[in-house]
């Protein structure tokens, strides 16, 4: 499963790193709470979130993640795209809702991240 | 902001932050330099992230609870160590913070996606040791280390 797969199956705009629609996307990880994706931490997880600001960018490059989906139609400002692109992390943006955001990927085989950095 | 040194011969680097109360973008950005000049020094990815985990959240700790602080990573052959120190309220009760889920931050810093009582014990989780000092009404201290033992830490 790729990021160019997963733009598909949500039907997504690819806000930024077009070029990178080409990397394997190990696992997903729903949530709204940074803390919780720097827990989760794994490298190739897909973030699915509705939160919108720059500390998701910075996250998603600690967390090494393969890229973001944002649900609901929420999208980031330019300045946090601007700083996807330097991170390259790729941005994408779909206008349903998490929870069917998430079944869709689910569906399609992508399979929840596991927590294991806290056990 | 990489200052490296030669000590006993031994390579030393230091990488430090300033944090200020309020200066959200400040915790991310200095999670991210992080996470890069470790890379670039050719440690591990998994100790680059959980250095970068502990700043971040250490960071925000000093953002959303203390008046300012400092961040200083600290690379060494055997040991990453992150020490941030603030000036602020301290901590009161360090065991019941150090609870998953427990959580004195404001409104405004969960709306951000923060204040879910998970940092303490993030931070716990990504080092080998952990020490945190705190007087109330006047600081606190807080010192994470990764020990670099094995073989392949650092190439």
């Amino acid at each position: 499963m790729t990021l160019r797969d997963i733009r598909d199956i949500l039907d997504a705009d690819v806000l930024c790193g077009e070029q990178s629609l080409d990397r394997e996307v190990k696992t997903g990880f729903a949530c709204d709470l940074i803390s919780e994706m720097l827990a989760f931490a794994s490298s190739g997880t897909l973030l699915i979130t509705s939160l919108k600001n720059p500390h998701v960018i910075h996250t998603a490059e600690v967390m090494d993640a393969v890229g973001v989906v944002f649900v609901g139609g929420k999208k980031p400002n330019l300045s946090t795209m601007k700083q996807a692109g330097n991170s390259r992390i790729p941005l994408l943006a779909t206008d349903l809702l998490i929870f069917k955001a998430c079944g869709l990927l689910f569906q399609h085989g992508v399979q929840g991240a596991k927590r294991d950095s806290l056990q | 902001m990489t200052d490296s040194r030669v000590n006993s011969g031994a390579p030393r680097h230091v990488i430090e932050f300033l944090i200020r109360e309020k200066d959200f973008l400040s915790a991310g950005e200095s999670a991210s330099k992080t996470k890069k000049a470790l890379q670039q020094l050719g440690l591990k990815a998994e100790v680059a992230k959980n250095s970068a985990i502990i700043v971040y959240e250490a960071a925000m700790n000093v953002v959303i609870h203390a008046i300012s602080g400092k961040l200083r990573v600290v690379i060494v052959p055997e040991e990453v160590s992150i020490v941030a120190e603030d000036v602020g309220p301290g901590i009161p009760d360090i065991e019941l913070a150090m609870q998953e889920g427990y959580s004195t931050a404001p409104h405004e810093v969960r709306e951000m996606g923060f204040g879910a009582g998970m940092g303490l014990a993030n931070i716990e989780h990504c080092s080998d040791e952990l020490n945190i000092k705190s007087e109330p009404g006047v600081g606190t201290v807080l010192e994470a280390r990764i020990r670099l033992k094995q073989k392949g830490d650092v190439s």
